[in-house]
């Protein structure tokens, strides 16, 4: 065989940064991310420049938020099918017997409480955003972890539960809004924009039931979980959902407001 | 290997198991059709003679089971889990418990597509394309209900696996490189693995939403994909508004196209470094390659329409999606040069004449097919020339010869390549060449007679040839000896696949391999330990495939400088 | 019409059947243009992997631009040359209409035949209504009974054209999508349930020829075939006015 060139056993032990890093132990008593974005040892060192694993407590963050991109990235392309799908509908008919064009589009008359609904969302991001950035606020943090008191977490937990009771209001508004369409005989075979009208807010608010359950698992972390990381990164990916979920409702909204 | 593990090597090996199902199934459902196909008359034991709608209910599960569970699930899901951490220096994959649910989740659509057979009406009958209003109303033929119904599901529940799957491997390659791995220095497998995935989760994504519509149309009346006036089986059904079956197509096939690079990429990418490992040289044009993978991704998501040219499509936009796909014919032939390139020449100067390793020969037979399938590709990308081919068997011909046996024989390289890596043990190589040459025949037998067929105007998806009155029949008949011939070969082809079985099956139980790295390959996943989840840390330090002019010494990528300062390597093999 | 020999339906130029339409021979010529280059390009190419597997290595440096980009640029130029000429004989072929003057068919698929409808003598099709199709009451097309322009239309199973005239045909579909294809005349194209399509094509050769669903419809689908009868321009006169005739006795005893 040929010569196998395998390093002695000391250089691959090397460890080139000391601290902590990404790949393998995850656990508990790893320094939590801050807004201090970089640092080490002695000024102007910055954490991005490191080797990939080496890069400070950042690391499994911004793993899961590059998991949530991509997998957001592909909902967002679920969506965009069907408002693709949405506009051909909208412009398509066919020719009746006497070689007449039809278009059978009849716009559906969106519920006024879907205004309300739309501001109560907006409202809940502002709210899951005080949560996430109260997160990594660097002295509180520093405090939490290293153990005197729980300043960040208890923070977080009020507004994040402020975040689920204005999400399950959005959810209600909803359902109000669903009835309201159904005491006008308004159903999902109505019409072809009724179809569009139920399908994009049923798929949204299935959604925000899974942002809500997401909220309540963020919630039950910060109570139990001891890992100040891991607090950390499901209330950050709770909430950058919940903000894409908002900014998508707003779209949809508006697409069904303006654009039929 | 306990059975709720989320290691990524029990996941990736769950995944595999779903493949070996799935195409064993398969297998002999392809073995049903060939035989009926042949002889009409000839009834199945135990089952009796094979009526037409029994006919296409296989076609349409064995191009279920083969495409989606068989061809996506073991290249990417399968060898993704086994061998990407290792290869790019991490011990786990990104989101470990994420990645077993994808994998149970995966295992409940097979479990969802086998039970289609033994519903009330039997497995749908509509293709893999489904293509509505045939997939739309039970009424449309048996195996269009329930059938139909836990197909659907099947297909949903693999578009979630599936998604689930690809967000991993993409973060566990952007995020969980070890150090020094970095984007050039990557193996040209983990450039395809992350291509591929790059593409599964726009393409799954759209799949899902049109299987959410479909489900519409079927139970609550809604007519994206059909008409407002149906007529089916003698039965008027009123939906509301003016959809179009043409909607349908054209959610499906953009994902359907991605999907067939979805399963070739994966195979491209090991082939280029198994043909660089035993041709003991870099890749050749090894930056070009990379781009071509992305591009083959890229130019991948904007041809779908290729496949509806005579489908309704307008006949200018039938130009456009043309020169799109004829475009995708100059990454690839870039690639296939690169291989000729670089096997050129394999036999090393001064070095004793001994038998091609395996890998390297089911990695030769790759590119065989993937030139002499792909080469019809062109052909068929031509608007007036499918007119004429459209939906014959040049087309079956075309991607099972590219997509069928060019990524089958992928997989059969990645498993006598790794073999001895996940399970410490090497697979005979007289065995394994016996396999490989047999096969390679077989399928070419198989498969090269169908271009004939296929000109001579055989339509897919035709239970019964002869025996029908008619010029057509007169036709189609006309192909008979040749599908004798044809059914022969596929008798063959699967007998063949035994030696694979049993090879591995043997191997189990053989001495353990004492060399830690048998085919002197450079990649990060033959590092001592790295296939061990509490092996050391490693570093790489150069890009992969630096081999001595000689080829017998070669540099890996984690060996330190200084430990191989002695030896006289060029480091930038496209320079070499 | 005599029974058809072998020799009559197979041409052995790459084993394509024989060709009987206007754009027919300019079709096949290109077609078999491309498998002439493919099977080089792959026999070639198999050339060079055997060779190369066989060869000593000799040379260490290797020119990317002579093995690599050179090779790819004659790629491109033959794919870009063969590009242009299909997209003329598709541009041909489908980017205009048919001639005014052209002999208008419908053709219906449903589960599993085909119907073919002429006009009749006031060029003009009746309208049709999917609730009126009933084959048990002899129409099969939905013929709307109370529209004047769809007394003389005759519907058939088998179609039956002239050489050498002009004929646009109408694609519809009852129920599921069908594939029309008749392979002798270089011709296929889908029939799409809720929308029409148009073909034109011309058949030169008398003749018998085949006429096949090449789009998956169910579980009849291999024996959804029918047959496209070619007939001398004068022979086809008669067959038309034959069956005009037929029709109008058939309505005036109806009326009756």
């Amino acid at each position: 065989m040929p010569t196998i060139l395998t390093p002695p056993e000391i250089d691959r032990k090397r460890d080139r940064h000391d601290g902590d890093e990404g790949a393998g132990g995850t656990g508990n008593g790893q320094k939590p991310p801050t807004d201090k974005r970089t640092g080490g040892n002695g000024d102007g060192e910055n954490w991005n420049n490191r080797p990939q694993g080496h890069r400070g407590p950042r690391e499994r963050l911004s793993s899961a938020r590059v998991g949530l991109f991509f997998a957001l990235g592909g909902d967002m392309m679920f969506f965009v099918a069907l408002v693709s799908i949405f506009f051909v509908n909208k412009q398509s008919g066919h020719f009746d017997a006497y070689s007449h064009y039809i278009n059978e589009w009849l716009p559906t008359a969106i519920p006024s409480i879907l205004w309300l609904n739309t501001a109560v969302l907006l409202l809940s991001s502002v709210s899951a955003e005080i949560a996430r950035q109260g997160m990594f606020d660097e002295k509180k943090t520093m405090d939490e972890w290293f153990g005197f008191g729980r300043p960040v977490s208890n923070r977080a937990s009020a507004w994040l539960a402020a975040t689920l009771v204005l999400g399950m209001m959005f959810l209600a508004g909803q359902w109000i809004a669903w009835r309201q369409l159904q005491a006008q005989h308004v159903f999902f075979a109505s019409s072809m924009s009724s179809h569009f009208f139920y399908l994009i807010t049923v798929t949204h608010a299935v959604h925000l039931f899974l942002g809500i359950g997401a909220l309540a698992g963020a919630l039950l972390v910060l109570w139990r979980s001891r890992s100040m990381l891991t607090r950390q990164v499901l209330v950050d990916g709770t909430v950058w959902y919940w903000h894409v979920m908002g900014l998508l409702w707003l779209f949809l909204f508006i697409l069904l407001e303006f654009g039929q | 290997m306990r059975v709720f593990s989320t290691r990524h090597r029990d996941v990736g090996l769950g995944y595999v198991a779903i493949s070996l199902v799935a195409v064993a199934v398969g297998m002999l459902l392809s073995l049903v059709m060939r035989l009926h196909l042949t002889w009409p008359d000839w009834s199945l034991p135990l089952h009796g003679p094979v009526l037409p709608e029994e006919y296409l209910a296989i076609v349409t599960m064995h191009g279920t089971l083969m495409l989606f569970f068989v061809l996506t699930v073991a290249p990417l899901s399968g060898f993704g889990n086994l061998i990407l951490p290792a290869q790019i220096g991490t011990r786990r994959m990104a989101f470990p418990r994420l990645n077993a649910l994808g994998m149970w989740t995966m295992w409940l659509a097979l479990v969802a597509a086998l039970a289609a057979f033994f519903v009330p009406g039997g497995a749908p009958i509509g293709g893999w394309t489904a293509y509505p209003p045939l997939s739309e109303s039970p009424l449309a033929g048996p195996g269009q209900g329930a059938g139909m119904d836990l197909w659907m599901a099947s297909i949903a529940l693999f578009c979630v696996a599936g998604t689930m799957n690809a967000v991993i491997t993409l973060t566990t390659i952007v995020k969980r490189r070890c150090e020094g791995m970095t984007w050039e220095r990557l193996p040209l497998t983990v450039w395809a693995w992350f291509t591929a995935a790059l593409l599964s989760v726009p393409a799954f994504s759209v799949l899902l939403a049109a299987l959410v519509l479909l489900f519409c149309d079927r139970h609550l009346h809604s007519g994206f994909f059909v008409p407002g006036q149906e007529w089916i089986n003698g039965v008027m059904i009123e939906h509301r508004g003016d959809g179009s079956p043409l909607l349908w197509l054209h959610l499906f096939w953009f994902f359907g196209h991605p999907e067939v690079y979805i399963a070739i990429l994966p195979g491209m990418g090991l082939v280029s470094m198994v043909i660089a490992n035993f041709a003991r040289r870099r890749v050749f044009a090894y930056r070009l390659m990379i781009a071509t993978t992305l591009l083959i991704g890229l130019l991948g998501i904007v041809v779908w329409g290729h496949h509806m040219f005579v489908a309704g499509l307008n006949p200018f936009a039938g130009t456009v999606f043309s020169v799109a796909s004829l475009a995708i014919a100059l990454p690839s032939s870039a690639k296939v040069l690169s291989w000729l390139v670089t096997a050129w020449g394999s036999r090393a100067p001064g070095g004793q004449r001994k038998p091609m390793a395996t890998p390297m020969l089911y990695a030769l037979g790759f590119v065989s097919f993937f030139i002499t399938g792909g080469l019809t590709g062109p052909v068929l990308a031509q608007p007036i020339l499918d007119e004429y081919l459209h939906n014959t068997f040049f087309v079956i011909a075309h991607f099972h010869l590219i997509m069928s046996m060019a990524a089958i024989f992928g997989i059969f390289c990645a498993v006598h390549y790794w073999y001895p890596l996940v399970f410490r043990r090497q697979l005979s190589e007289r065995l394994g060449r016996w396999h490989f040459w047999l096969t390679l025949l077989a399928a070419y037998g198989t498969f090269l007679p169908m271009y004939i067929t296929g000109l001579g105007g055989e339509p897919r998806h035709y239970a019964q040839l002869n025996g029908i009155a008619g010029p057509g029949a007169r036709l189609l008949a006309l192909t008979m000896p040749l599908q004798r011939h044809i059914t022969y070969s596929a008798v063959v082809l699967i007998a063949a696949q035994v030696l694979f079985f049993w090879n591995i099956q043997r191997t189990a139980r053989g001495p353990k391999l004492t060399e830690e790295n048998p085919w002197g390959a450079t990649t990060l996943e033959w590092a001592p330990g790295a296939m061990d989840d509490e092996g050391p840390k490693v570093r790489v330090v150069r890009e992969p495939c630096c081999y001595e002019q000689d080829g017998e010494g070669f540099v890996p990528q984690w060996a330190e400088p200084e430990a191989v300062s002695g030896i006289p390597i060029p480091l930038r093999g496209e320079a070499e | 019409m005599a029974s058809l020999q072998t020799s009559d339906v197979v041409r052995w130029g790459w084993f394509l059947p024989r060709d009987a339409a206007l754009h027919g021979p300019a079709l096949d010529a290109h077609l078999m243009l491309n498998l002439w280059i493919v099977l080089g390009l792959a026999v070639l190419a198999h050339g060079l992997l055997l060779v190369g597997v066989m060869v000593r290595r000799r040379r260490a440096k290797l020119p990317v631009v002579m093995l690599e980009y050179l090779p790819l640029l004659a790629l491109t130029a033959l794919f870009a040359w063969l590009a242009t000429k299909s997209e003329q004989l598709w541009a041909s072929q489908r980017y205009v209409g048919a001639d005014p003057a052209a002999m208008q068919v419908e053709v219906t698929g449903e589960q599993f035949a085909w119907y073919f409808r002429y006009p009749g003598v006031d060029a003009a099709f009746g309208r049709t209504k999917l609730p009126l199709v009933s084959a048990a009451e002899g129409n099969s097309l939905g013929i709307d009974p109370t529209d004047p322009k769809g007394k003389d239309d005759i519907v058939t199973s088998q179609l039956v054209l002239p050489a050498g005239r002009e004929v646009d045909l109408t694609l519809r579909s009852l129920d599921v999508i069908h594939g029309f294809s008749a392979p002798e005349m270089r011709l296929k194209q889908n029939a799409v349930p809720g929308q029409t399509a148009h073909i034109h094509f011309t058949p030169t050769v008398p003749g018998e020829y085949a006429i096949l669903c090449t789009q998956v419809c169910g579980l009849g689908h291999y024996r959804m075939q029918s047959v496209l009868r070619v007939l001398p321009a004068k022979e086809f006169d008669a067959w038309l006015t034959q069956r005009e005739l037929a029709k109008a006795r058939f309505e005036s005893e109806v009326s009756r």
